[in-house]
Parts: structure tokens; C-alpha cells; sequence
């Protein structure tokens, strides 16, 4: 299910796979360590402090602010139908970074470190196969979630 | 400790190479470095070839490097880490010496990248990155220096025009060097107009994908000194590494990596950042090459845009950087950049570099990046 998540899909697998659920279903998630709880988002399966394989997910409210971007010309394969585009690094309430697309709430003056925004969960609206990834956007942007999360 | 010397350096040209296979380049550079050691190929006890795998339609390089330069049935291994394999193989070249199992190794760096599109070029090395949260939306190689280039005009107010003259600069000492893929000047004004690649940048910021080969012979200080009088002595080898997703990392001003990598190689070979005359440092983009003014110790962090713009590290200067024209101007074949870097210090530091040799050079230094920084080395060169 991890295929679910991004334009271009290079690792399908992961025991973080279920990321990509909670996704489609509107929330964010970091992990947490049993063990020890140590905090992390991106999240993993094994904590990189006390070696614990055992963790849960954690729901990130996904505000923050812009870290740093770039306007990409220049794009990979598999990325050159949406060129050009900005990525934006957010560093997250709570702690971690992602890096993510502009959504269309923000306008180009809007992209500037430091500004205060929101990390939007998106599905793909086109095409069958299940694509799910986030937009940064203005703070106070609502989404849809799903009633309740499928997994624990 | 005893010491490990460099007896002899080989390079070939730099270029988009449509002429020759990677063992063809290989055997240009190689020739050349025995030729300058003056010795034989049953001086040898091993190879060490450094290339990156994925670009090359050959599986296993190493094998056909190795047979092309008739050295069966030495010994041989391959390094890969990135764009810093070259300088992963003098490392392990100089632990193979210092561990008494070899006396003389031939250290060969080379890369083949244009049997590959510029899109799939991209495409792979954005993928340096980290696949699983980052690549799927698309990152660069050049948009995640773009994103430090971002913060460093943030955090300290370096402008674009002070990370382009680094492109002047390098492609000013490029215009001297034979083996340069692009020997010719450029000016700032023609810079700037070039076309938009990853903000802030734009393609004078970036170095070119290139073809080619560099070899160097390493010896243990017994046998360098009965072979040559014109040794040049790997007195620090640093190396060190940082997470592989940059968003994990503490800043995005520096390399962490380069800066441990630059004291335990200051530490090692009883220099400081003062003592060196000569540098070969990352250039893979502008930002970079200012960045590791700072990581070095050669200005204070935040200082590297100015450090150019007062032109401290042209020859005269306080530190010569990349007067070989740097990966901006001579190309970055990857796996041979590192081999490459170590050549220009040895000629540098014998004095052979003719309208670009910097004075009074007795100690350089190269600082070879793999990566966002995944992995750097420093090493330290001198001349007795």
C-alpha cells in the first residue's frame, strides 16, 4: 500500500505502510516508540534510540511553517508533466520536516521561509490506481477526513 | 606512523567523451600515472577502481577496468559512495598501504555518464535523496542544494550574484586547464541571464555531467622515497557522514559531515585551516563551493559569500580553491572527481602547474562531497 503515496513510487513496501492509509483517510502520521517514546515524522518502524521494533502511529495536526523551497524547472523522469513546481520543506508543530508541493492557496509571494501554513492530506484525482500525497496551503484550510481511522 | 606517498598522477580530458569506453578513459589516465611514477606494472600489488555503478551499461566495472589494463591477477575492489567515491578509493588505498598487505597500489577513478539522457541523469541522482518520503515528489540534485542556497540567503544574506562568481572564478582558472571540459571564461552578466534550473538557480550554478578518468600511485613511504624525490605525502585522510534525508539534518547552512571530515584531517595531519595554500573543494554547485569555504575553516560560518566576493580564494588570495576550473568548468565525471581533486593538489604542490600553479603551495587539501553531504572526505597533502 505504501505504492499509494507520491507521484512516482520507488519503494511500494515498507512497515510503515500504512502511512499511506491514514493518508487517504485525511491524517498525518508520525510514530512513536513503545518502548522508550521517541517522537519522529517522518515516521519509523524502528526506533533509532533504543533499537525497540515496536511502534505506534501518531496523528500530526500538519501546521507549520516553510523551512525552505525551490521552484523546480528542471524535472526528473516521471515528474516532467507537472514542471515546473515548487517544493517546499515544512517543518512541522511537533517536530520533523516533510517536503511537500505548493498548493493553490498559496501564491508565489506567500512562499518565503519562515511563513506559517498548513500540510493538506490529497488523493490523486485522476486515473484508477489509488495516488495519495499533501499540498502546503493556508493556515486554517479544512479537508475531508475519514470518520475514523481504519488502523490502530 | 609511517607515511603514504603519491609517486606518480595521471589525467585524462574531461569532456562529453563519445570517443571511448570507461576502460579506454581508465587506460589514459593510468598510462600517464606510470609513466610519471617511472615504474612497471609488476611494481603493483593492487588496484583500487572508483566509479559509480549505476551509469555505466557495464555491470561490475572493476573487472573490465582491471583486464583492459592487463593488471590480472592483481587484486582489485571497487568504491562507491556517490559522487566521493574517488576519494573512498584513496582511502582504502592508504589503509591497504598502512596495514603492511600492500606496498603499492594504483588508484583509478572513472565514469562514463553520457550513455545516459539528461532527464534519467536527474532522475538518478535525485534519487540520492531519500526514495521513500522525498523522491516521490519530484526532488533534484540541484533543487536540494537550491534549498540550502535558500537558507544560506536566509540565514546570512548571501545573494545569487556572490554564489555565481564562484562559477566566474572556477571557469576563469578552467579557461588554463587542457583537460577542463569547458575552457573559456564567463562573466556574471551572461550567467544570470542563463536559464532557470531549481531556484535560486540557474545553469551557470550547476556543474556538468562529464566522462573521464584519473589515476594516481600510492606508495609506503619506504618504497616512495627509492622510487621518486618527488613525492607528495597523504598525511590526513578524514571521512565522515550525515543522514541521508536532509530534513533530518540540524541546519541546512552546512555540511556536517564536511566539517567532522575537516578535523579529524587537520587533526591527523598537525595542520590548521591557515596552512593551506591549495584547495580542491565540491563545486557541484555554487552554494557548495561557499559552504565549504565555511565547513573548512577557511572564513567563519555565514562568511562564504563575501569570501568570494573579496576574491580570497583566487590565486593571491588567501586560499587558491578549485583553480583547476572545479566541477563547475573542468565536469564531473563522479566516480572520478575525487581522483581528479587529489591529481591537481599533487601537480600543484610539485609545482607543475604552469599559468595556474599558486605560490609557496606546500600544503593542500581536497574536500570531496558524496551526495547532499551523505558522505564527505577531507584529505591532506604535503610536499617536504
Amino acid at each position: 500500500m505504501f505504492s499509494w503515496f507520491g507521484k512516482v513510487s520507488f519503494v511500494p513496501y515498507s512497515k510503515v505502510a500504512d502511512f499511506a492509509v491514514h493518508l487517504k483517510d485525511g491524517r498525518l502520521m508520525g510514530s512513536v516508540c513503545k518502548k522508550c517514546g521517541y517522537q519522529t515524522f517522518p515516521p519509523r518502524a524502528d526506533c533509532p534510540e533504543c533499537m525497540s521494533p515496536d511502534f505506534s502511529f501518531k496523528e500530526y495536526s500538519g501546521r507549520g511553517e516553510i523551512y525552505t523551497f525551490t521552484r523546480t524547472t528542471a524535472a526528473p523522469v516521471g515528474f516532467e508533466d507537472i514542471a515546473p513546481y515548487t517544493i517546499i520543506v515544512v517543518e512541522l508543530e511537533g517536530g520533523g520536516r516533510l517536503v511537500a508541493w505548493q498548493g493553490e492557496s498559496l501564491t508565489e509571494e506567500d512562499v518565503r521561509i519562515g511563513t506559517k501554513v498548513q500540510v493538506v492530506p490529497r488523493m490523486w484525482e485522476k486515473g484508477e490506481e489509488i495516488k495519495v500525497y499533501y499540498t502546503v496551503e493556508k493556515p486554517g484550510t479544512t479537508w475531508h477526513k475519514a470518520p475514523a481511522p481504519h488502523l490502530g | 606512523m609511517a607515511r603514504v606517498g603519491i609517486i606518480g598522477a595521471g589525467h585524462g580530458k574531461f569532456g562529453r567523451r563519445s570517443d571511448a569506453t570507461v576502460q579506454e578513459l581508465a587506460f589514459e589516465a593510468f598510462r600517464m600515472a606510470m609513466e610519471d611514477a617511472g615504474i612497471e606494472r609488476g611494481m603493483l600489488d593492487a588496484s583500487v577502481i572508483a566509479a559509480v555503478p549505476e551509469y555505466h551499461k557495464q555491470r561490475s566495472v572493476a573487472g573490465v577496468v582491471q583486464e583492459y589494463l592487463n593488471l590480472n591477477p592483481l587484486p582489485t575492489w571497487l568504491t562507491e559512495v556517490a559522487c566521493a567515491s574517488g576519494s573512498a578509493a584513496l582511502r582504502t588505498a592508504w589503509m591497504a598501504i598502512q596495514s603492511g598487505l600492500h606496498d603499492v597500489v594504483a588508484v583509478i577513478g572513472c565514469q562514463k555518464m553520457t550513455e545516459m539522457e539528461t532527464a534519467e541523469i536527474l532522475a538518478l541522482m535525485g534519487r540520492v535523496g531519500e526514495v521513500q518520503w522525498e523522491s516521490v515528489f519530484g526532488t533534484t540534485f540541484p533543487g536540494y542544494y537550491a534549498m540550502f542556497a535558500q537558507r544560506h540567503m536566509h540565514e546570512f544574506g548571501t545573494t545569487h550574484e556572490q554564489m555565481l562568481a564562484v562559477g566566474v572564478k572556477n571557469h576563469h582558472y578552467g579557461a588554463l586547464n587542457p583537460n577542463a571540459l569547458f575552457q573559456k571564461e564567463i562573466t556574471l552578466a551572461k550567467a544570470l541571464e542563463s536559464e532557470p534550473v531549481s531556484s535560486p538557480f540557474c545553469v551557470y550554478d550547476c556543474c556538468a555531467n562529464a566522462d573521464g578518468a584519473a589515476c594516481l600511485i600510492l606508495a609506503c613511504e619506504e618504497k616512495a622515497k627509492s622510487i621518486t624525490d618527488k613525492v607528495v605525502w597523504l598525511d590526513g585522510v578524514g571521512c565522515a557522514t550525515a543522514s541521508m534525508s536532509v530534513l533530518r539534518r540540524p541546519d541546512l547552512v552546512g555540511l556536517p559531515s564536511a566539517q567532522e571530515a575537516a578535523r579529524r584531517a587537520y587533526q591527523m595531519a598537525g595542520v590548521t585551516p591557515r596552512d593551506i595554500k591549495v584547495a580542491e573543494v565540491h563545486d557541484c554547485f555554487t552554494v557548495a563551493e561557499i559552504m565549504a569555504y565555511e565547513d573548512l575553516g577557511f572564513c567563519k560560518k555565514g562568511e562564504g559569500g563575501h569570501y568570494i566576493a573579496d576574491r580570497r580564494s583566487y590565486i593571491g588570495g588567501e586560499v587558491a580553491v578549485n583553480v583547476d576550473g572545479g566541477l563547475k568548468s573542468k565536469g564531473h565525471p563522479i566516480g572520478a572527481t575525487g581522483v581528479s581533486m587529489a591529481y591537481e593538489i599533487v601537480k600543484q604542490l610539485r609545482g607543475e602547474c604552469g599559468k595556474r600553479q599558486v605560490p609557496n603551495a606546500g600544503v593542500g587539501l581536497t574536500h570531496n562531497v558524496g551526495g547532499i553531504g551523505q558522505y564527505t572526505f577531507v584529505h591532506v597533502f604535503k610536499r617536504d
